[in-house]
Protein backbone atom coordinates (compact mmCIF):
# COMPACT_ATOMS: atom_id res chain seq x y z
CA UNK A 1 0.00 0.00 0.00
CA UNK A 2 1.21 3.62 -0.83
CA UNK A 3 2.36 5.58 2.09
CA UNK A 4 0.78 9.26 1.95
CA UNK A 5 2.78 12.13 1.82
CA UNK A 6 0.37 15.06 1.84
CA UNK A 7 1.49 18.89 1.29
CA UNK A 8 -0.54 22.25 0.43
CA UNK A 9 1.13 22.14 -3.05
CA UNK A 10 -0.86 18.50 -4.00
CA UNK A 11 -3.17 17.83 -1.49
CA UNK A 12 -5.10 20.96 -1.25
CA UNK A 13 -8.55 19.82 0.84
CA UNK A 14 -6.45 17.04 3.11
CA UNK A 15 -2.95 18.53 3.61
CA UNK A 16 -3.67 19.66 7.17
CA UNK A 17 -4.39 16.50 8.66
CA UNK A 18 -2.08 14.99 10.83
CA UNK A 19 -1.38 11.47 10.87
CA UNK A 20 -3.80 10.47 13.53
CA UNK A 21 -6.47 12.96 11.61
CA UNK A 22 -7.30 14.96 14.58
CA UNK A 23 -9.76 17.56 14.08
CA UNK A 24 -8.07 21.06 12.75
CA UNK A 25 -10.14 23.80 14.89
CA UNK A 26 -9.04 27.27 14.24
CA UNK A 27 -5.87 27.35 16.19
CA UNK A 28 -4.08 25.13 13.87
CA UNK A 29 -5.95 26.12 10.87
CA UNK A 30 -5.53 29.60 11.03
CA UNK A 31 -1.65 28.81 12.19
CA UNK A 32 -1.12 26.98 8.51
CA UNK A 33 -2.57 29.38 6.84
CA UNK A 34 -6.23 28.83 7.22
CA UNK A 35 -9.02 32.15 6.32
CA UNK A 36 -5.83 33.68 4.60
CA UNK A 37 -7.91 33.07 1.13
CA UNK A 38 -10.89 34.51 2.99
CA UNK A 39 -9.04 37.57 3.83
CA UNK A 40 -7.91 38.19 0.35
CA UNK A 41 -10.95 37.60 -1.00
CA UNK A 42 -12.45 40.04 1.48
CA UNK A 43 -10.12 42.79 0.88
CA UNK A 44 -8.70 42.44 -2.29
CA UNK A 45 -11.05 41.34 -4.73
CA UNK A 46 -14.64 42.00 -5.97
CA UNK A 47 -17.63 39.40 -6.28
CA UNK A 48 -17.46 39.16 -10.04
CA UNK A 49 -13.31 38.39 -9.58
CA UNK A 50 -14.25 35.46 -7.28
CA UNK A 51 -16.62 34.27 -9.79
CA UNK A 52 -14.77 34.44 -12.79
CA UNK A 53 -11.60 33.15 -11.06
CA UNK A 54 -13.86 30.27 -9.82
CA UNK A 55 -14.87 29.79 -13.48
CA UNK A 56 -11.57 29.47 -14.88
CA UNK A 57 -10.35 27.19 -12.49
CA UNK A 58 -12.92 24.59 -13.94
CA UNK A 59 -13.95 23.28 -11.08
CA UNK A 60 -17.15 21.15 -11.05
CA UNK A 61 -19.58 20.19 -8.58
CA UNK A 62 -18.35 17.30 -6.49
CA UNK A 63 -22.22 16.07 -5.23
CA UNK A 64 -22.41 13.61 -8.30
CA UNK A 65 -23.26 15.23 -11.48
CA UNK A 66 -20.48 17.49 -12.09
CA UNK A 67 -21.90 20.52 -13.06
CA UNK A 68 -19.41 23.45 -13.66
CA UNK A 69 -19.42 25.69 -10.22
CA UNK A 70 -18.39 28.94 -11.68
CA UNK A 71 -21.70 28.85 -14.43
CA UNK A 72 -24.11 27.96 -11.46
CA UNK A 73 -22.61 31.02 -10.06
CA UNK A 74 -22.77 32.72 -13.10
CA UNK A 75 -26.31 32.12 -13.27
CA UNK A 76 -27.22 34.17 -9.78
CA UNK A 77 -29.48 37.01 -10.73
CA UNK A 78 -26.57 40.14 -11.32
CA UNK A 79 -29.03 42.62 -10.24
CA UNK A 80 -28.63 44.25 -6.65
CA UNK A 81 -32.25 44.38 -6.50
CA UNK A 82 -32.72 41.24 -5.55
CA UNK A 83 -31.10 41.97 -2.23
CA UNK A 84 -31.99 38.65 -0.16
CA UNK A 85 -30.10 35.23 -1.32
CA UNK A 86 -28.88 32.30 0.08
CA UNK A 87 -26.51 30.07 -0.37
CA UNK A 88 -26.60 26.21 0.91
CA UNK A 89 -24.69 23.52 1.55
CA UNK A 90 -25.97 20.30 0.86
CA UNK A 91 -24.30 17.85 3.49
CA UNK A 92 -27.45 15.82 3.03
CA UNK A 93 -24.95 13.18 2.36
CA UNK A 94 -26.83 9.70 1.56
CA UNK A 95 -25.97 8.05 -1.41
CA UNK A 96 -25.12 4.47 -0.56
CA UNK A 97 -21.29 3.85 -0.35
CA UNK A 98 -20.55 7.59 0.19
CA UNK A 99 -18.50 9.04 2.98
CA UNK A 100 -16.60 11.68 1.83
CA UNK A 101 -18.28 15.07 2.93
CA UNK A 102 -18.84 13.33 6.68
CA UNK A 103 -14.74 13.05 6.56
CA UNK A 104 -14.25 16.76 5.16
CA UNK A 105 -16.45 17.84 7.70
CA UNK A 106 -15.44 15.62 10.81
CA UNK A 107 -11.56 16.41 10.05
CA UNK A 108 -11.87 20.01 8.39
CA UNK A 109 -14.90 22.10 9.23
CA UNK A 110 -12.55 25.45 8.83
CA UNK A 111 -12.28 24.83 5.43
CA UNK A 112 -15.93 23.77 4.71
CA UNK A 113 -16.67 27.28 6.89
CA UNK A 114 -13.94 29.23 4.52
CA UNK A 115 -15.60 27.99 1.44
CA UNK A 116 -18.77 28.97 2.32
CA UNK A 117 -17.61 32.52 3.02
CA UNK A 118 -16.06 32.79 -0.05
CA UNK A 119 -18.43 32.12 -1.81
CA UNK A 120 -21.10 34.24 0.16
CA UNK A 121 -19.18 36.77 -1.11
CA UNK A 122 -18.92 35.96 -4.48
CA UNK A 123 -22.95 35.76 -4.37
CA UNK A 124 -23.97 38.07 -2.38
CA UNK A 125 -25.31 36.33 0.23
CA UNK A 126 -25.40 37.38 3.98
CA UNK A 127 -27.59 34.05 4.99
CA UNK A 128 -26.44 30.66 4.81
CA UNK A 129 -27.38 27.22 5.56
CA UNK A 130 -25.93 23.72 6.04
CA UNK A 131 -28.04 21.23 5.10
CA UNK A 132 -26.65 18.23 7.32
CA UNK A 133 -28.12 14.68 7.75
CA UNK A 134 -29.46 14.32 11.03
CA UNK A 135 -27.68 10.95 11.31
CA UNK A 136 -24.12 12.92 11.25
CA UNK A 137 -23.99 13.60 14.53
CA UNK A 138 -20.69 13.84 14.76
CA UNK A 139 -20.19 15.98 12.22
CA UNK A 140 -23.09 18.21 13.68
CA UNK A 141 -21.46 18.47 17.23
CA UNK A 142 -17.78 19.27 15.31
CA UNK A 143 -19.50 22.28 12.86
CA UNK A 144 -21.31 23.62 15.67
CA UNK A 145 -18.08 24.38 17.43
CA UNK A 146 -16.10 25.52 14.43
CA UNK A 147 -19.25 27.67 13.98
CA UNK A 148 -18.93 29.01 17.23
CA UNK A 149 -14.88 28.99 16.93
CA UNK A 150 -15.25 30.97 13.83
CA UNK A 151 -18.14 33.73 15.37
CA UNK A 152 -15.33 34.25 18.14
CA UNK A 153 -12.57 35.00 15.65
CA UNK A 154 -14.70 37.77 13.58
CA UNK A 155 -14.95 35.47 10.64
CA UNK A 156 -18.66 35.05 10.96
CA UNK A 157 -21.23 37.91 12.51
CA UNK A 158 -21.80 41.36 11.51
CA UNK A 159 -19.49 44.15 9.92
CA UNK A 160 -16.96 41.00 9.53
CA UNK A 161 -13.20 42.16 9.59
CA UNK A 162 -14.69 45.49 9.59
CA UNK A 163 -15.50 45.19 5.44
CA UNK A 164 -19.28 46.36 6.53
CA UNK A 165 -20.77 43.03 5.46
CA UNK A 166 -22.53 40.79 7.59
CA UNK A 167 -22.30 36.98 7.31
CA UNK A 168 -24.02 34.51 9.13
CA UNK A 169 -24.06 30.63 9.02
CA UNK A 170 -27.01 28.66 10.07
CA UNK A 171 -26.60 24.43 10.53
CA UNK A 172 -29.98 22.67 9.69
CA UNK A 173 -30.20 19.08 10.78
CA UNK A 174 -32.90 16.91 8.72
CA UNK A 175 -34.69 14.28 9.63
CA UNK A 176 -34.13 11.86 7.17
CA UNK A 177 -35.27 10.75 3.41
CA UNK A 178 -32.20 10.53 0.79
CA UNK A 179 -34.79 12.55 -1.25
CA UNK A 180 -33.39 15.78 0.70
CA UNK A 181 -30.15 15.84 -1.27
CA UNK A 182 -32.00 16.64 -4.58
CA UNK A 183 -31.58 20.65 -4.50
CA UNK A 184 -35.39 21.38 -5.02
CA UNK A 185 -36.52 18.58 -2.74
CA UNK A 186 -33.62 20.49 -0.55
CA UNK A 187 -35.06 23.81 -0.30
CA UNK A 188 -38.61 21.98 0.18
CA UNK A 189 -36.82 20.26 3.83
CA UNK A 190 -35.70 23.55 4.50
CA UNK A 191 -38.78 25.43 4.05
CA UNK A 192 -40.24 22.96 6.84
CA UNK A 193 -41.96 20.64 4.33
CA UNK A 194 -42.43 17.86 2.30
CA UNK A 195 -39.03 16.91 0.27
CA UNK A 196 -40.88 16.37 -2.97
CA UNK A 197 -38.87 17.72 -6.11
CA UNK A 198 -40.17 21.06 -7.49
CA UNK A 199 -40.84 21.39 -11.30
CA UNK A 200 -37.77 23.23 -12.67
CA UNK A 201 -37.97 26.22 -14.42
CA UNK A 202 -37.77 28.48 -12.47
CA UNK A 203 -34.14 27.33 -11.25
CA UNK A 204 -33.45 27.98 -7.51
CA UNK A 205 -30.41 30.74 -8.50
CA UNK A 206 -33.73 32.57 -9.44
CA UNK A 207 -36.33 31.42 -7.42
CA UNK A 208 -34.85 29.04 -4.07
CA UNK A 209 -35.42 29.01 -0.77
CA UNK A 210 -38.22 31.43 0.21
CA UNK A 211 -39.19 32.16 -3.14
CA UNK A 212 -35.65 34.34 -3.33
CA UNK A 213 -32.22 33.47 -5.33
CA UNK A 214 -30.19 30.71 -4.47
CA UNK A 215 -27.27 28.73 -5.03
CA UNK A 216 -26.94 25.09 -3.57
CA UNK A 217 -23.27 23.12 -3.44
CA UNK A 218 -21.89 20.34 -2.24
CA UNK A 219 -19.66 20.33 0.63
CA UNK A 220 -16.58 18.97 -0.96
CA UNK A 221 -16.86 22.10 -3.92
CA UNK A 222 -17.15 24.76 -1.26
CA UNK A 223 -14.25 23.12 0.38
CA UNK A 224 -12.04 23.56 -2.51
CA UNK A 225 -12.92 27.15 -3.13
CA UNK A 226 -10.45 28.47 -0.41
CA UNK A 227 -7.04 26.93 -2.12
CA UNK A 228 -8.33 28.03 -5.55
CA UNK A 229 -8.68 31.57 -4.71
CA UNK A 230 -5.10 31.41 -2.55
CA UNK A 231 -2.69 29.56 -5.22
CA UNK A 232 -5.01 30.36 -8.21
CA UNK A 233 -6.01 28.73 -10.88
CA UNK A 234 -3.02 27.63 -13.09
CA UNK A 235 -1.76 25.37 -10.22
CA UNK A 236 -5.55 24.41 -9.39
CA UNK A 237 -5.56 22.81 -13.22
CA UNK A 238 -2.17 21.62 -13.04
CA UNK A 239 -2.98 19.21 -9.91
CA UNK A 240 -5.27 17.07 -11.81
CA UNK A 241 -4.05 14.22 -14.68
CA UNK A 242 -7.02 14.48 -16.92
CA UNK A 243 -8.88 17.54 -18.18
CA UNK A 244 -10.74 17.86 -15.22
CA UNK A 245 -9.14 20.12 -12.58
CA UNK A 246 -8.12 19.60 -9.56
CA UNK A 247 -8.16 16.86 -6.67
CA UNK A 248 -10.86 14.54 -5.93
CA UNK A 249 -11.87 12.49 -2.49
CA UNK A 250 -11.92 9.53 -3.66
CA UNK A 251 -12.02 5.81 -2.19
CA UNK A 252 -13.35 2.09 -2.96
CA UNK A 253 -15.38 -0.10 -0.48
CA UNK A 254 -16.26 -3.59 -0.40
CA UNK A 255 -14.40 -6.75 0.03
CA UNK A 256 -10.67 -4.96 -0.20
CA UNK A 257 -8.05 -5.37 1.84
CA UNK A 258 -8.17 -1.17 3.16
CA UNK A 259 -11.52 0.06 1.86
CA UNK A 260 -10.75 3.92 2.52
CA UNK A 261 -10.77 6.94 1.31
CA UNK A 262 -7.82 9.36 -0.14
CA UNK A 263 -7.94 12.88 -2.03
CA UNK A 264 -6.53 11.59 -5.44
CA UNK A 265 -5.52 13.78 -8.71
CA UNK A 266 -8.68 13.00 -11.19
CA UNK A 267 -7.14 10.88 -14.62
CA UNK A 268 -5.95 8.07 -11.52
CA UNK A 269 -7.27 5.16 -12.57
CA UNK A 270 -9.71 2.77 -11.04
CA UNK A 271 -6.60 -0.01 -10.70
CA UNK A 272 -4.54 2.40 -8.97
CA UNK A 273 -7.09 3.38 -6.54
CA UNK A 274 -8.30 -0.22 -5.88
CA UNK A 275 -4.82 -1.52 -6.04
CA UNK A 276 -2.03 0.50 -4.36
CA UNK A 277 -4.35 2.43 -2.32
CA UNK A 278 -6.65 0.16 -1.19
CA UNK A 279 -4.48 -2.71 -1.12
CA UNK A 280 -6.76 -4.91 -4.12
CA UNK A 281 -9.30 -7.71 -3.32
CA UNK A 282 -9.36 -9.37 -0.50
CA UNK A 283 -7.40 -13.00 -0.73
CA UNK A 284 -9.61 -15.23 -2.78
CA UNK A 285 -11.45 -13.01 -4.04
CA UNK A 286 -11.93 -11.44 -7.77
CA UNK A 287 -13.24 -8.34 -8.68
CA UNK A 288 -16.55 -9.30 -10.87
CA UNK A 289 -17.93 -5.50 -11.27
CA UNK A 290 -17.62 -2.02 -9.70
CA UNK A 291 -19.83 1.22 -9.14
CA UNK A 292 -17.71 3.97 -9.82
CA UNK A 293 -19.61 6.18 -7.57
CA UNK A 294 -22.28 5.58 -5.25
CA UNK A 295 -25.58 3.20 -5.64
CA UNK A 296 -27.10 4.95 -8.57
CA UNK A 297 -23.91 5.02 -10.75
CA UNK A 298 -23.92 2.30 -13.44
CA UNK A 299 -22.29 -0.87 -12.72
CA UNK A 300 -18.99 -1.58 -14.61
CA UNK A 301 -16.87 -4.23 -15.04
CA UNK A 302 -13.12 -5.60 -14.92
CA UNK A 303 -12.33 -4.64 -18.04
CA UNK A 304 -13.08 -0.76 -17.30
CA UNK A 305 -10.56 -1.16 -14.39
CA UNK A 306 -8.30 0.78 -16.40
CA UNK A 307 -10.44 3.73 -17.16
CA UNK A 308 -8.94 6.75 -15.68
CA UNK A 309 -11.09 8.16 -12.73
CA UNK A 310 -12.81 12.04 -14.42
CA UNK A 311 -16.21 12.85 -15.46
CA UNK A 312 -16.26 12.46 -19.81
CA UNK A 313 -14.19 9.14 -19.22
CA UNK A 314 -16.32 7.34 -17.06
CA UNK A 315 -19.61 8.92 -18.99
CA UNK A 316 -17.86 6.86 -22.37
CA UNK A 317 -18.02 3.85 -20.64
CA UNK A 318 -21.64 3.74 -19.95
CA UNK A 319 -21.32 5.64 -16.21
CA UNK A 320 -20.87 8.46 -14.04
CA UNK A 321 -17.94 9.32 -12.09
CA UNK A 322 -21.01 10.19 -9.37
CA UNK A 323 -19.32 10.74 -6.05
CA UNK A 324 -16.22 8.87 -6.80
CA UNK A 325 -16.72 6.91 -4.16
CA UNK A 326 -16.13 3.49 -6.07
CA UNK A 327 -17.54 0.10 -4.59
CA UNK A 328 -15.88 -3.36 -5.48
CA UNK A 329 -18.22 -6.42 -6.24
CA UNK A 330 -16.57 -9.58 -5.72
CA UNK A 331 -17.34 -12.83 -7.43
CA UNK A 332 -19.36 -14.05 -4.72
CA UNK A 333 -21.73 -12.01 -4.95
CA UNK A 334 -25.15 -12.66 -6.39
CA UNK A 335 -26.14 -9.44 -9.03
CA UNK A 336 -29.88 -10.37 -8.81
CA UNK A 337 -29.71 -9.79 -4.68
CA UNK A 338 -27.20 -6.79 -5.01
CA UNK A 339 -29.08 -4.95 -7.09
CA UNK A 340 -32.09 -6.19 -5.43
CA UNK A 341 -30.65 -4.03 -2.34
CA UNK A 342 -30.12 -1.47 -4.39
CA UNK A 343 -33.39 -1.12 -5.48
CA UNK A 344 -35.06 -1.83 -2.37
CA UNK A 345 -33.35 1.12 -1.07
CA UNK A 346 -34.55 3.34 -4.06
CA UNK A 347 -37.71 2.47 -3.57
CA UNK A 348 -38.60 3.20 -0.06
CA UNK A 349 -36.38 6.60 -0.43
CA UNK A 350 -38.73 7.29 -3.36
CA UNK A 351 -40.84 10.53 -2.27
CA UNK A 352 -43.95 8.98 -3.86
CA UNK A 353 -44.61 12.58 -6.05
CA UNK A 354 -44.70 11.01 -9.27
CA UNK A 355 -46.23 7.83 -10.50
CA UNK A 356 -43.28 5.85 -12.27
CA UNK A 357 -40.85 6.41 -9.31
CA UNK A 358 -43.93 5.56 -6.69
CA UNK A 359 -45.10 2.47 -8.14
CA UNK A 360 -42.18 1.43 -10.60
CA UNK A 361 -39.70 0.99 -7.91
CA UNK A 362 -41.89 -1.25 -6.06
CA UNK A 363 -42.44 -3.27 -8.96
CA UNK A 364 -38.77 -3.43 -9.90
CA UNK A 365 -38.29 -5.03 -6.49
CA UNK A 366 -40.94 -7.72 -6.22
CA UNK A 367 -39.16 -8.81 -9.56
CA UNK A 368 -36.08 -9.09 -8.39
CA UNK A 369 -36.89 -10.97 -5.59
CA UNK A 370 -38.81 -13.91 -7.42
CA UNK A 371 -35.97 -13.86 -9.65
CA UNK A 372 -33.45 -14.06 -6.43
CA UNK A 373 -35.38 -17.10 -5.48
CA UNK A 374 -35.97 -18.88 -9.24
CA UNK A 375 -39.86 -17.91 -9.66
CA UNK A 376 -39.68 -15.51 -11.87
CA UNK A 377 -41.94 -15.57 -14.72
CA UNK A 378 -40.85 -15.45 -18.52
CA UNK A 379 -42.31 -11.98 -19.12
CA UNK A 380 -39.77 -10.77 -16.11
CA UNK A 381 -37.02 -9.49 -18.51
CA UNK A 382 -39.36 -7.84 -21.05
CA UNK A 383 -41.00 -6.05 -18.07
CA UNK A 384 -37.63 -5.02 -16.46
CA UNK A 385 -36.23 -3.77 -19.18
CA UNK A 386 -39.31 -1.48 -20.14
CA UNK A 387 -39.33 -0.17 -16.84
CA UNK A 388 -35.81 0.74 -17.18
CA UNK A 389 -36.85 2.99 -19.60
CA UNK A 390 -40.14 4.31 -18.25
CA UNK A 391 -38.49 4.77 -15.12
CA UNK A 392 -35.34 6.83 -17.60
CA UNK A 393 -33.77 10.73 -17.79
CA UNK A 394 -36.71 12.67 -18.86
CA UNK A 395 -39.87 10.64 -18.03
CA UNK A 396 -39.73 11.80 -13.99
CA UNK A 397 -40.06 14.43 -12.07
CA UNK A 398 -36.35 14.46 -10.67
CA UNK A 399 -33.08 12.00 -10.59
CA UNK A 400 -34.33 10.01 -8.52
CA UNK A 401 -35.71 7.21 -10.52
CA UNK A 402 -33.49 7.41 -13.51
CA UNK A 403 -30.13 7.20 -10.86
CA UNK A 404 -32.22 3.79 -9.65
CA UNK A 405 -32.76 2.27 -13.09
CA UNK A 406 -29.10 2.86 -13.77
CA UNK A 407 -27.50 -0.19 -12.01
CA UNK A 408 -30.19 -2.53 -12.70
CA UNK A 409 -30.14 -1.18 -16.73
CA UNK A 410 -26.27 -2.16 -16.60
CA UNK A 411 -26.84 -4.82 -14.33
CA UNK A 412 -28.48 -6.79 -17.25
CA UNK A 413 -26.24 -5.22 -20.01
CA UNK A 414 -23.24 -7.33 -18.33
CA UNK A 415 -25.26 -10.57 -16.22
CA UNK A 416 -28.21 -11.09 -18.12
CA UNK A 417 -27.18 -14.78 -17.58
CA UNK A 418 -27.85 -14.24 -13.90
CA UNK A 419 -31.34 -12.74 -14.34
CA UNK A 420 -32.42 -15.24 -16.78
CA UNK A 421 -31.50 -18.05 -14.76
CA UNK A 422 -34.07 -16.70 -12.24
CA UNK A 423 -36.75 -17.40 -14.53
CA UNK A 424 -38.93 -20.37 -13.48
CA UNK A 425 -38.07 -23.19 -15.54
CA UNK A 426 -42.11 -24.80 -15.36
CA UNK A 427 -43.40 -20.99 -17.21
CA UNK A 428 -41.48 -21.41 -20.18
CA UNK A 429 -42.53 -24.87 -21.09
CA UNK A 430 -46.39 -23.75 -20.34
CA UNK A 431 -46.28 -20.84 -22.46
CA UNK A 432 -43.92 -22.76 -25.20
CA UNK A 433 -46.34 -25.46 -25.24
CA UNK A 434 -49.44 -23.11 -25.73
CA UNK B 1 -48.66 20.99 27.63
CA UNK B 2 -45.13 21.93 26.05
CA UNK B 3 -42.74 22.48 28.95
CA UNK B 4 -40.98 25.31 29.13
CA UNK B 5 -37.90 24.11 27.69
CA UNK B 6 -39.04 22.70 25.00
CA UNK B 7 -41.06 26.45 24.20
CA UNK B 8 -37.73 27.87 25.12
CA UNK B 9 -35.76 25.58 22.21
CA UNK B 10 -38.87 25.77 19.58
CA UNK B 11 -39.22 29.65 19.99
CA UNK B 12 -35.42 30.17 19.24
CA UNK B 13 -35.21 27.58 16.59
CA UNK B 14 -37.79 29.59 15.03
CA UNK B 15 -35.47 32.61 14.59
CA UNK B 16 -32.95 30.68 12.67
CA UNK B 17 -35.70 30.82 9.45
CA UNK B 18 -37.47 33.54 7.53
CA UNK B 19 -40.67 31.95 8.54
CA UNK B 20 -42.35 29.84 11.52
CA UNK B 21 -43.23 26.61 8.90
CA UNK B 22 -39.31 26.55 8.18
CA UNK B 23 -38.92 25.37 12.00
CA UNK B 24 -41.63 22.83 12.08
CA UNK B 25 -39.06 20.01 11.68
CA UNK B 26 -36.40 21.23 14.17
CA UNK B 27 -39.77 21.88 16.51
CA UNK B 28 -41.08 18.08 16.09
CA UNK B 29 -37.53 17.12 16.94
CA UNK B 30 -37.29 18.92 20.17
CA UNK B 31 -39.92 17.51 20.83
CA UNK B 32 -38.99 14.12 19.96
CA UNK B 33 -35.89 14.66 21.83
CA UNK B 34 -37.64 15.02 25.15
CA UNK B 35 -40.44 12.24 24.94
CA UNK B 36 -39.00 9.75 22.55
CA UNK B 37 -42.39 10.69 19.68
CA UNK B 38 -44.50 12.55 18.60
CA UNK B 39 -47.62 12.28 19.77
CA UNK B 40 -51.24 14.03 17.78
CA UNK B 41 -51.40 16.10 21.31
CA UNK B 42 -47.68 17.46 20.76
CA UNK B 43 -48.49 18.06 17.41
CA UNK B 44 -51.41 20.64 18.27
CA UNK B 45 -49.75 22.08 20.99
CA UNK B 46 -46.82 22.57 18.85
CA UNK B 47 -48.88 24.18 15.77
CA UNK B 48 -50.19 26.90 19.06
CA UNK B 49 -46.70 27.90 19.82
CA UNK B 50 -45.62 28.63 15.67
CA UNK B 51 -49.04 29.58 15.08
CA UNK B 52 -48.98 27.30 11.73
CA UNK B 53 -52.27 24.91 11.20
CA UNK B 54 -51.56 21.56 12.52
CA UNK B 55 -52.10 19.56 9.30
CA UNK B 56 -48.89 20.97 7.96
CA UNK B 57 -47.02 20.09 11.15
CA UNK B 58 -48.73 16.44 10.04
CA UNK B 59 -48.13 16.49 7.01
CA UNK B 60 -44.09 17.05 7.45
CA UNK B 61 -44.29 14.63 10.76
CA UNK B 62 -46.25 11.69 8.46
CA UNK B 63 -42.99 11.89 5.74
CA UNK B 64 -39.70 12.11 7.65
CA UNK B 65 -38.56 8.55 8.42
CA UNK B 66 -36.71 9.92 11.41
CA UNK B 67 -40.16 11.43 13.02
CA UNK B 68 -41.82 8.53 15.18
CA UNK B 69 -45.08 9.22 15.46
CA UNK B 70 -46.02 5.92 18.17
CA UNK B 71 -43.73 5.37 21.03
CA UNK B 72 -40.22 3.29 20.86
CA UNK B 73 -38.07 2.21 23.28
CA UNK B 74 -35.11 3.66 25.06
CA UNK B 75 -32.87 2.91 22.23
CA UNK B 76 -33.19 2.84 18.90
CA UNK B 77 -31.05 0.74 17.38
CA UNK B 78 -30.43 1.41 13.53
CA UNK B 79 -29.20 -0.99 11.48
CA UNK B 80 -27.20 0.03 7.82
CA UNK B 81 -28.95 -1.87 4.66
CA UNK B 82 -27.08 -0.30 2.12
CA UNK B 83 -25.40 -1.86 -0.51
CA UNK B 84 -22.25 -1.77 0.74
CA UNK B 85 -22.90 -3.25 4.49
CA UNK B 86 -25.13 -5.77 2.46
CA UNK B 87 -22.60 -7.20 0.82
CA UNK B 88 -20.83 -7.47 4.37
CA UNK B 89 -24.00 -9.58 5.88
CA UNK B 90 -26.44 -7.01 6.82
CA UNK B 91 -29.21 -9.00 6.45
CA UNK B 92 -27.94 -11.62 9.16
CA UNK B 93 -27.14 -8.79 11.67
CA UNK B 94 -31.11 -8.03 10.82
CA UNK B 95 -32.09 -11.71 11.63
CA UNK B 96 -29.35 -11.77 14.67
CA UNK B 97 -30.96 -8.55 15.81
CA UNK B 98 -34.37 -9.84 15.44
CA UNK B 99 -34.35 -13.11 17.10
CA UNK B 100 -32.07 -11.31 19.88
CA UNK B 101 -35.36 -8.97 20.51
CA UNK B 102 -37.90 -10.95 19.53
CA UNK B 103 -39.44 -8.26 17.36
CA UNK B 104 -39.64 -7.76 13.86
CA UNK B 105 -38.16 -4.43 11.86
CA UNK B 106 -40.03 -1.22 13.13
CA UNK B 107 -41.35 -2.87 15.97
CA UNK B 108 -40.50 -1.87 19.75
CA UNK B 109 -39.70 -4.25 22.43
CA UNK B 110 -42.52 -5.11 24.71
CA UNK B 111 -40.15 -3.77 28.01
CA UNK B 112 -39.79 -0.61 25.63
CA UNK B 113 -35.57 -1.08 25.45
CA UNK B 114 -35.09 -1.28 22.19
CA UNK B 115 -36.79 -0.20 18.78
CA UNK B 116 -35.23 -1.81 15.63
CA UNK B 117 -35.13 0.24 12.64
CA UNK B 118 -33.28 -0.05 9.05
CA UNK B 119 -31.30 3.22 8.15
CA UNK B 120 -29.63 4.32 4.97
CA UNK B 121 -25.66 4.16 4.27
CA UNK B 122 -24.64 5.25 7.49
CA UNK B 123 -21.46 6.85 5.40
CA UNK B 124 -19.69 4.62 7.37
CA UNK B 125 -18.75 2.02 4.46
CA UNK B 126 -14.93 1.86 5.01
CA UNK B 127 -15.69 0.00 8.11
CA UNK B 128 -19.16 -2.22 6.96
CA UNK B 129 -21.11 -3.53 7.94
CA UNK B 130 -22.14 -0.42 10.78
CA UNK B 131 -24.65 -0.13 13.05
CA UNK B 132 -26.02 2.88 15.13
CA UNK B 133 -27.42 2.87 18.74
CA UNK B 134 -28.75 5.95 19.79
CA UNK B 135 -25.98 8.44 18.37
CA UNK B 136 -22.87 6.23 18.61
CA UNK B 137 -21.85 4.45 15.46
CA UNK B 138 -20.26 0.78 15.81
CA UNK B 139 -18.17 -0.75 12.75
CA UNK B 140 -16.84 -3.76 11.65
CA UNK B 141 -19.30 -5.57 13.45
CA UNK B 142 -19.64 -9.75 13.74
CA UNK B 143 -22.65 -11.09 14.43
CA UNK B 144 -21.57 -11.92 18.25
CA UNK B 145 -20.16 -8.57 18.89
CA UNK B 146 -23.73 -7.54 17.80
CA UNK B 147 -25.29 -9.30 20.57
CA UNK B 148 -22.67 -8.18 22.89
CA UNK B 149 -23.69 -4.31 22.03
CA UNK B 150 -26.88 -4.87 23.16
CA UNK B 151 -26.00 -5.64 26.97
CA UNK B 152 -24.63 -2.01 27.35
CA UNK B 153 -28.21 -0.64 27.01
CA UNK B 154 -30.18 -0.56 29.46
Amino acid sequence: MKRILRTSETHPLTWWLNEKEDVVWIKEYKKNGGYLAFEKALKTMQPVDIISIVQESGLKGRGGAGFPTGIKWSLMPKKSSFDVRYLLCNADEMEPGTYKDKFLMEKIPHQLIEGILISSLALNVSKSYIFLRCEYVQAERILKKAIFEATQYGYIGSNVLKSGLNFEIFLHSGAGRYICGEETALINSLEGKRANPKYKPPFPAYVGAWGKPTCINNVETLSNIPSIILHGTKWYKNLSKSIDSGTKMMGFSGKVKNPGLWELPFGITAREILEDYAGGMNNGLNLKAWQPGGASTELLTFKHIDLPMNFSTIQNAGSRLGTALAMAIDDTVNIVSLVRNIEEFFSRESCGWCTPCRDGLPWIVSILKSLEVHQGHENDMDILEELCCKLGPGKTFCAHAPGAVSPLKSAIKYFRSEFESGIKKTSIINISSI
Amino acid sequence: MLSKEEEIDILKSKSNYEDAQSSSIEALKIVQKSRGWVSKQAIREISKVLKIPESNLEEVATFYSQIFRKPVGRNIIRYCDSVVCYMYGCEDIKSCLENALNISIGGTTKDFRFTLLPICCLGNCDNAPTIMINDNTYSRLSLKQVVELLELYK
